[in-house]
């Protein structure tokens, strides 16, 4: 299989999506930079975590110091010259400690996931919102499962940021420093035998973490293709019957698996080496402390009050000094998924409201398109519509017609403008459409999809998506004019059953009728069937043609299709050959040109002679 | 004309109110996430599994018992250390050395058992994973498409991995919790043995926890569930938004659900909150309850050290103890949600083995092979997705070997399904459908994909080259025969055109091809297949009448001797069927050829002239009467 990758151009904007190694240094410190100037957004709770956290951290380490006099107090006492009251209030203030440790603990953690989810719900927003909005041609190109991903995985890196990097950093510094201090103050030799294990495994834990980083890096893109070979199989699985494939498809399943699970097994090597290692250092500087501190107790030099708190300290610090490496890979981790998830949402709109753009003002309802010219972004520069021109009215209908991929589709999404035009312009009532809002284009102008979606929901709602407020008189009355009433009177719940996803529950023929009903619903000044009744049988169409008869008359129909007797009837037929119009005129007018449409014609009126026998069916 | 004009249909539950109908994401409520702790029945399930790892299970479960051993021993040290090391004065070197040593030795034992622990049990629940999921979706490959028709994607999705995840994370925590209860039992266990009146005194604060924790835990627990609840619900409508962005955008729904989606997002923070600060509460609870047990040992133990009951060394050791005592309750506990949300993984993922494979190969199934004749037969087929609606209702008719025959008819009339039934995607609920003479039922389905190749009606193609595409699972065909079944439907050309030709990268589902051109691809795909039987749903509807020709002048040698079963709403498509078999509300109602079906006069020649006119032309009975026929 070829590597997806040489499809990705180094420069590609949206390469970032697909593969996560890619993401550069400086994008990544840009990131961490943005998500932490995003945390001040909330100055309260982050003012309140921070000195939560310092609180915490010296209550913490007052802890020690206060068992090491009890433990002296009680040595004193037991050689007669000790202070009960003395011991009783030690205990007194070490409770005290205890319960404020966890206050402060409390505070500092709820604030800061306080922090973290809000930022997340901010990021949610702005993440849906551009998705949303994003072009055609960027969702062409961008694999949703790579969207989903950033949505869900790298959304909840950015989130942890807070927690479990940024407050970490300021507690682990605290701790350790002023732990450091502590000890090294208390007695030098003990001090740096004590803390002789913290450089080792700072540096073997953040080692081990950047490691294991790059690693999860690479992990996850396999786990993508994984993903995305289960997904395929599941959304295919019709297919897969169809031909029972289900061995090529386990074989599929397990390259990508095994591949996964090789690196997720290196993975656990690299952990393991790394903590067992400084487990081994935390226990030898310990071991180092017990001997040499023994003998300076014994030498009468320090008590067993301070032995023990160095010792407390030791397990103290052993937990922080491993986290450090966790809070390395959470500035790693928030520098690459934040780099994603801020790429998606700096992501261009291409199509957008220009500035002030007015709404588009339905006068007489007349369509212009001039010369206009579309090549979609990787066609290299292919153009699939060239130079097209023509203009509509109110009440006119407009065919066109041409052979698989000569640019119908093409031509009919530049109206709506779910893309701009590279060259020419599309007006209507003179507004050219890159000029008023789009979403007052958008309303103008609806179009049924030749491969539609629809939602997982019901019939209803899916009928009244593009205007939900409506009276469910007017879902009925659209359900009918797509002869899909009947249909619907028969199910056992009518309107509220649900299709099932992306219609499977539904014969093809009923998915096209309901994305026309549900195209009705919305109005438009410009309808555009584009190949949208090809399941449907020539009985139920012309009773759908009959229905719209009236509907059509006070707004301009498009319609693509294939069966001739579908817009024979129109005002103007086009015949699209690559991205060009090559015959324009009404049916008649095209019949007696006798080119490319007369063929075509030709072929589907004579169905009965074998035609193909004959030479002149050639256009 | 207002569409809502037509008719006025009648509904008895319209209260004639408007009401929003808009919705982001399909609200459903994830079954119980947190179930039980434990459940016999999915542990054996889960067992299964293990079970060829077990000589890994009894290492890592002896590792986590030598790694607790030698933690437990290390305060142990510290004490006889302290106790008999270091008298003032009299310095016994001796047993600090000998203190030395058996630190050595222990942080050897230590190094050796977590390494091993942690190596074995990782890699232990990493294989169990994937070999779950492994067996998941070889089941999924199996069950019955009755099934999978009413199961979204992506709630399969988050069983092959979020659920399969959480099995992975208890298996390793089950490891762990091994060590962590023996922990706690050998911290206990040296408490009492120290001191057991100290011990006790400190041991009391035990009950208070448990009673603290219990109360906690049932409103955690919901306060946990609604978090992961509300988390699948904005997630859902977040894959919602990036598949159906196309619709979105074409009906100007953005701003709208834009709007709905805030409101799930703030719910979700909310209950994020929630979750949260119930989490949190329990931290200056432990913390408390462990600064009562340390002042404990300070003012008891103290009174005992100068009564001379008990050594400083015992007290230093019991604060160490207190100190490390709580943690492994704290993960316990811990684990015990990790143990409930697994249990409840495990009953959602034994749910989707124990999906019934309702369509399998029965036992004494036989291969077609290549003796088999092309034949096709319907004997009185009764069948429906619910079998209180059937929509094929006795059904018969005959394809002969080598014959071409036509299935038409209104749509939803059943033809999609009939072809469903002659692969085996469901099982008849009456009547037999027989394949080269034999029951489909009684021969293997993996001849039965050898024996037929079929176009189904929404072309869906994988991401990967347009090669592999055309290619699929044929691993015979060398790449002479893609391009020459990419030549016979006309594919060539254009994919020739492609930047990179038969090795450009498809987008998902084939996006960056016109639909035409999918088409196309997914007919070059059965060709390749090299099949006695070609089944084509409406394999030409989105292509024009040229290039339609083209095929079928491509596919006249091509398919010389093999049997054609071709669905059109195109009339002109099925010119060359040898006969037709006109469906209605799934019922066969006229069969024949085109002759013959044209002077019957019935369904066939109706939907033929009208194929042919224009309809605005039509005379407005003609509709009439197509409706009534239709309803
Ligand atoms: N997977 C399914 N689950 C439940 N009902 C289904 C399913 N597929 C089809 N149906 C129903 O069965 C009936 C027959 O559908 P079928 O797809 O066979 O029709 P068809 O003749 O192929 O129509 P078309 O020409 O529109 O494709 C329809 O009413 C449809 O709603
Ligand atoms: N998203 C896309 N990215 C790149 N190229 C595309 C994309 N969509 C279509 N094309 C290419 O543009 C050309 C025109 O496609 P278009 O979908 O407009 O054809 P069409 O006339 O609608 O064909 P059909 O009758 O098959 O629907 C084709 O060559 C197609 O491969
Ligand atoms: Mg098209
Ligand atoms: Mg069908």
């Amino acid at each position: 299989m070829t590597d997806t990758s040489t499809e990705l151009q180094a420069n590609d904007p949206q390469r970032i999506f697909r593969r996560t190694s890619s993401v550069g240094r400086d994008q990544g410190l840009g990131a961490i930079a943005r998500i932490t100037r995003m945390a001040f957004r909330y100055p309260v709770r982050v003012t309140l975590a921070l000195v939560a956290t310092v609180a915490a951290v010296l209550t913490q380490l007052s802890i020690p110091v206060i068992l090491g006099r009890a433990v002296d107090q009680t040595q004193a006492i037991a050689e007669g010259g000790g202070d009960r009251d003395a011991l009783v209030a030690s205990a007194l203030i070490l409770l005290a400690a205890s319960v404020a440790r966890g206050l402060f603990t409390l505070v500092q953690n709820y604030t800061a996931e306080s922090v973290g989810h809000s930022l997340a719900r901010d990021l949610r927003k702005d993440i849906y919102d551009r998705i949303q909005r994003l072009s055609f041609s960027f969702h062409d190109r961008t694999h949703s499962g790579d969207l989903i991903t950033v949505g869900m995985l790298d959304l909840e890196g950015v989130r942890m940021y807070f927690s479990t990097a940024l407050v970490r950093t300021v507690l682990l510094t605290l701790l350790i420093g002023i732990g450091a201090w502590l000890l090294l103050s208390t007695d030098l030799v003990l001090g740096l035998l004590a803390l002789s294990f913290v450089p080792f495994a700072a540096w073997r834990s953040s080692v081990m973490q950047l490691t294991l980083r790059k690693t999860w890096l690479v992990l996850q893109e396999r786990l993508a293709i994984l993903s995305r070979v289960m997904e395929e199989n599941l959304a295919g699985i019709r297919v897969v019957r169809a031909f029972s494939a289900a061995d090529h498809e386990m074989a599929k399943f397990d390259r990508a698996s095994t591949e996964a699970l090789r690196l997720s097994h290196s993975r656990i090597n690299v952990r393991v080496r790394a903590t067992s290692a400084m487990t081994m250092a935390f226990f030898g500087a310990m071991a180092l402390v017990l001997l040499v501190g023994g003998r300076q107790v014994a030498a009468g030099e320090i008590t067993v009050g301070t032995l023990a708190t160095f010792l407390t300290f030791m397990t103290i610090l052993q937990m922080p000094v491993r986290q450090l490496g966790l809070m390395v890979n959470a500035y790693a981790r928030a520098s690459t998924t934040g780099a994603r998830l801020f790429a998606l949402i700096d992501m261009p709109v291409a199509i957008d409201d220009a500035p002030g753009a007015p709404e588009l003002q339905i006068t007489d309802g007349t369509l212009r398109l001039e010369d206009v010219s579309f090549a979609y972004d990787g066609s290299g520069g292919q153009a699939a519509v060239s130079g097209v021109s023509f203009e509509a009215r109110r009440g006119e209908t407009i065919g066109v017609v041409g052979a698989p991929g000569s640019g119908k589709t093409t031509l009919m999404h530049l109206i709506p403008r779910f893309y701009d035009v590279t060259a020419g312009r599309i007006t209507i009532d003179g507004q050219d459409i890159r000029d008023v809002r789009l979403s007052s284009v958008r309303q103008a102008v609806a179009v049924v999809q030749q491969d539609s979606f629809l939602f997982t929901t019901t019939i209803e709602n899916n009928i009244a998506y593009g205007d939900p407020f409506t009276e469910g008189r007017r879902i009925r009355g659209v359900s009918d004019s797509a002869q899909l009433h009947d249909y619907v009177l028969g199910l056992p719940k009518q309107y509220g059953t649900i299709v099932g996803e992306r219609g499977v529950s539904l014969s093809g023929g009923q998915r096209q009728r309901l994305s026309i009903a549900r195209t009705l619903m919305m109005e438009p000044a410009i309808l555009i069937f584009d190949d949208s009744t090809a399941a449907i049988d020539a009985g139920t169409e012309s009773r759908i043609r009959a229905a719209l008869r009236e509907y059509a008359a006070d707004r301009i129909t498009l319609i693509v299709a294939h069966r001739l007797a579908s817009l024979m009837h129109a005002d103007r037929i086009l015949f699209l050959e690559d991205g060009s119009v090559v015959e324009q005129g009404t049916h008649e007018e095209l019949l007696a040109l006798g080119g490319r449409y007369k063929a075509l014609h030709d072929l589907q009126m004579r169905p009965e002679g074998d035609v193909l026998d004959e030479k002149e069916a050639t256009p | 004309m207002n569409p809502a004009q037509h008719g006025e249909p009648r509904d008895p539950h319209d209260d004639g109110r408007p009401r929003m109908r808009a919705v982001v994401g399909s609200h459903r409520i994830e079954e119980e996430i947190f179930g039980r702790a434990f459940d016999g029945k999915v542990v054996r399930r889960i067992w299964e599994f293990v079970r060829p790892y077990r000589r890994q299970v009894v290492i890592s479960v002896a590792a986590v018992l030598t790694f607790t051993a030698t933690q437990l021993s290390i305060p142990l040290l510290i004490r006889y250390a302290i106790d008999h090391g270091m008298e003032p004065g009299g310095v016994q070197n001796n047993v600090l050395t000998v203190v030395a040593i058996l630190f050595a030795v222990v942080i050897a034992i230590n190094y050796v058992a977590s390494r091993t622990q942690e190596a074995v049990t990782g890699r232990m629940a990493e294989n169990v994973l994937f070999d779950i999921r492994r067996r998941m979706f070889a089941h999924l490959q199996r069950v019955s498409l009755s099934f999978m028709d009413k199961t979204e994607v992506g709630r399969l999705m988050s069983r092959l991995q979020g659920d399969v995840n959480s099995m992975q994370e208890f298996l390793e925590t089950s490891v762990l919790s091994v060590g962590d209860i023996m922990l706690l039992v050998g911290i206990v266990g040296v408490m009492l043995w120290l001191d057991w009146q100290l011990a006790l005194l400190v041991l009391m604060v035990i009950p208070i926890l448990l009673v603290v924790r219990i109360l906690w835990l049932a409103r955690a627990r919901a306060a946990f569930m609604a978090a992961h609840e509300a988390n699948s619900v904005t997630n859902g409508a977040l894959a919602e938004a990036i598949h159906g962005v196309r619709a979105v955008q074409a009906m100007d729904r953005a701003a709208l659900n834009a709007r709905l989606y805030d409101e799930l997002v703030e719910d979700n923070f909310n209950a994020h909150l929630r979750a949260s600060r119930l989490a949190q509460i329990m931290v200056p609870i432990v913390d408390s309850l462990t600064g009562i047990a340390m002042a404990v040992v300070v003012v008891a133990g103290g009174l005992m050290v100068v009564s001379g009951r008990i050594e400083v060394g015992v007290m230093v050791a019991f604060l160490f103890y207190i100190q490390r005592f709580f943690d492994p309750i704290r993960s316990l506990t811990m684990q015990y949600s990790v143990m409930q949300r697994a249990m409840a993984s495990g009953h959602r993922l034994t749910e989707v083995l124990d999906v019934e494979v309702a369509v399998q190969d029965a036992p004494d199934a036989v291969a077609l092979g290549e003796d088999d004749d092309g034949s096709v037969e319907f004997r009185n087929v009764t069948f429906g997705y619910d079998p209180e609606h059937p929509v094929l209702k006795n059904v018969s008719f005959r394809v002969g070997s080598g014959e071409t025959v036509a299935l038409i008819g209104p749509t939803g009339s059943g033809k999609s399904s009939s072809m469903a039934l002659i692969h085996r995607f469901y099982d008849v609920d009456d009547g037999a459908v027989m394949v080269g003479g034999r029951d489909v039922r009684a021969v293997t389905q993996e001849s039965l994909g050898r024996h037929i190749a079929m176009v189904l009606q929404e072309p869906y193609l994988f991401t990967g080259s347009v090669m592999d595409n055309i290619r699929y699972s044929s691993h015979w065909a060398t790449d002479d025969d893609v391009v020459e079944a990419a030549r016979a439907v006309g594919a060539h050309e254009f994919i020739s055109a492609l930047p990179h030709g038969y090795e450009t990268i498809l987008d998902e589902r084939g996006g960056n091809l016109s639909l035409g051109q999918r088409q196309l691809l997914s007919f070059a795909r059965a060709l390749v297949v090299d099949a006695r039987i070609l089944v084509l749903d409406e394999a030409t509807a989105n292509i024009d009448s040229y290039t339609e020709m083209q095929i079928q002048r491509a596919l006249r040698t091509l398919l010389e001797g093999r049997t054609g079963l071709v669905i059109a709403h195109r009339l002109a498509t099925i010119r060359n069927a040898d006969r037709i078999v006109v469906l209605q509300q799934g019922q066969l109602i006229e069969e024949g050829d085109h002759e013959a079906l044209m002077d019957a006069g019935g369904l066939y020649s109706r939907l033929y002239t009208m194929n042919y006119a224009s309809f605005d032309d039509l005379p407005d009975e003609i509709t009439e009467a197509e409706r009534a026929i239709a309803t």
